[in-house]
């Protein structure tokens, strides 16, 4: 399989994120993951970027063990995190290495700004930009290194409604155009409807997956599509539970400590 | 900035001057003690025309460039030390703060000894002066850089000294501005501190023969060099210098 997780856990000192995530992912496939807060999504895919180290198990890229970050794996992130000392041409031209010659830098930035529709910005400075154009840079210059994965972590978390449906298209032309194999992560059960061939839900104390929903709907798909509310509400239930777990354990510690 | 800003000032310190003279005219106190500002005035053009204080002018400003730009280097490399290894910072951190509040004008009696009464005694009080708060500040710079830059760095595959300086160093090039505002105003307090006691030259030195021969006016007019060296370096260099990194960084609208 291409990006595979072997008995995957982690743990920071005693406390546990997660532990036997098994995930076998394959090329060009739209994935998201959805869980409560803190059931270890962003720890998860910062391990698969090579950010964190893996307490247990194996991380392997088309059948190569991840050990470190490299440019094989793109990353987005909830933050645009632009370099605001650069233009934005030059953010996105950050990652390409010194054997590309300035003419060819010129040109993968003018390709991958074309593909966010930024052309028009690309001497702007980022704070220059607003929000949603910031987020559409940060994925040029993942897409720039050319990765064989873009991983996102709530990549439009912190955009208004309208911003948000605007990435989504852009974002799914992407996918379409350059069939990368990108791993999403979102807090959103309709964004991950709207866009994954496959929904993982994650759940918490103990962190693991409790489900993997593959989605054979053709694109675009329609918010009132019977199919969509069909598993949105699949979906939304399994989470509450979840959700209602981690609620009920923190009242009984409150309970357990104050009373 | 609007011409009323620069209408007020002036209109401020002319009733200033103007209070100055009135008092001086009141006779209260002997006029050898207190000079009118036409007298101190008078002073200066003295002072610049037979070139006593542009000779004293040019001494400081090398006693200064020499000491700030030590200061400068010795400060980023420990800054830069303590602001990299948590080690290091842990050892030596707080004694850092510590020499910080140690006013320039202790270590006058420290250099002299040491060194004689002499201008290296000088610079090295500038030195030590502007040092420690240029190393807290690059300390604090390095410190602020934002983890998500330096992650979505690793993620481009940067690591190591190309990391470091592609990343680390344009991040933290607003507070180290700052840095370099400050230690050049420590600095710029040190060698007054050490000058007023040295053998001379200098503007701090030419203050203090002012003294000893009770020329009043001199005393004054070098005060208000002092004053407006200060203000209008910070305000034309430094401050600019600031403002700037601080725009393009997005720092300040
Ligand atoms: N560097 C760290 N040191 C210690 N604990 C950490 C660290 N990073 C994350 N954790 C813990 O790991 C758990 C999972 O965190 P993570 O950020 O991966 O959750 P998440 O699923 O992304 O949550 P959210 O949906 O709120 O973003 C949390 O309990 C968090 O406190
Ligand atoms: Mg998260």
């Amino acid at each position: 399989m291409f990006l595979q997780m072997n008995e995957v856990a982690k743990r920071f000192d005693a406390h546990e994120v997660f532990s036997g995530i098994n995930l076998s992912i394959e090329k060009n496939q739209f994935v998201s993951i959805l869980g409560p807060s803190g059931c270890g999504k962003s720890t998860l895919l910062s391990m698969v970027a090579g950010l964190e180290d893996v307490t247990e198990g194996t991380l392997s890229l088309g059948g190569e063990k991840i050990l470190q970050p490299g440019t094989d794996r793109g990353m987005v992130f909830q933050q645009p995190a632009l370099f605001p000392w650069l233009t934005v041409k030059d953010n996105v031209t950050f990652p390409l290495k010194a054997d590309h010659s300035k003419r060819e830098k010129e040109q993968l930035a003018a390709k991958y700004l074309k593909m966010v529709h930024l052309t028009r910005f690309k001497d702007a400075y980022p704070h220059e930009l607003s929000g949603g154009m910031q987020q559409r840079v940060a994925i040029a210059r993942a897409l720039a290194m050319d990765p064989k994965v873009l991983l996102m972590d709530e990549p439009f978390g912190a955009l208004d409604e309208q911003t948000r449906h605007i990435l989504h298209d852009e974002l799914m032309k992407i996918f379409d155009e350059t069939k990368k194999t990108i791993l999403f992560v979102t807090h959103s059960i309709q964004e991950a409807i709207k866009l994954s061939d496959r929904v993982i839900v994650m759940g918490t104390r103990p962190g693991r997956i409790i489900a993997d929903f593959p989605i054979d709907m053709d694109r675009p798909r329609e918010r009132d599509d019977k199919k969509v509310i069909e598993m949105e509400k699949n979906i939304m239930a399994l989470l509450e539970d979840e959700i209602k777990k981690v609620m009920k354990e923190e009242l009984d510690y409150e309970a357990k400590h104050l009373g | 900035m609007k011409p009323s800003i620069w209408v007020k000032r002036i209109v401020f310190i002319i009733v200033l001057l103007a209070i100055w003279q009135g008092v001086y005219m009141s006779g209260y106190f002997p006029a050898i003690q207190f000079p009118p500002p036409t007298k101190v005035f008078q002073a200066l053009i003295d002072g610049f025309a037979d070139g006593t204080l542009v000779g004293a002018l040019l001494a400081s400003f090398k006693h200064l460039l020499i000491g700030l730009a030590l200061a400068i280097t010795l400060g980023t490399l420990i800054g830069v030390l303590l602001g990299k290894s948590r080690q290091a910072d842990e050892t030596a951190g707080m004694y850092l703060i510590a020499m910080q509040s140690i006013p320039s004008i202790v270590w006058v009696p420290l250099a002299i000894m040491l060194i004689g009464l002499n201008e290296t005694a000088v610079i090295f009080v500038v030195v030590l002066g502007g040092t420690f708060v240029m190393a807290l500040n690059v300390r604090t710079a390095i410190h602020s850089v934002p983890p998500e830059f330096i992650k979505a760095a690793r993620t481009m595959g940067s690591k190591g000294l190309p990391l470091f300086f592609k990343v680390e160093v344009p991040a933290s090039l607003p507070y180290y501005m700052s840095g370099i505002r400050l230690a050049w105003a420590f600095s710029w307090r040190a060698l007054m501190a050490g000058e007023l006691l040295s053998n001379g030259p200098g503007l701090g030195y030419s203050l203090r023969f002012a003294m000893d021969f009770a020329q009043m006016e001199l005393v004054i007019g070098i005060i208000i060099i002092v004053g407006v060296i200060g203000s209008v370096v910070d305000q034309l260099v430094f401050s600019k210098l600031e403002k700037k990194v601080m725009r393009r960084w997005g720092l300040l609208k």
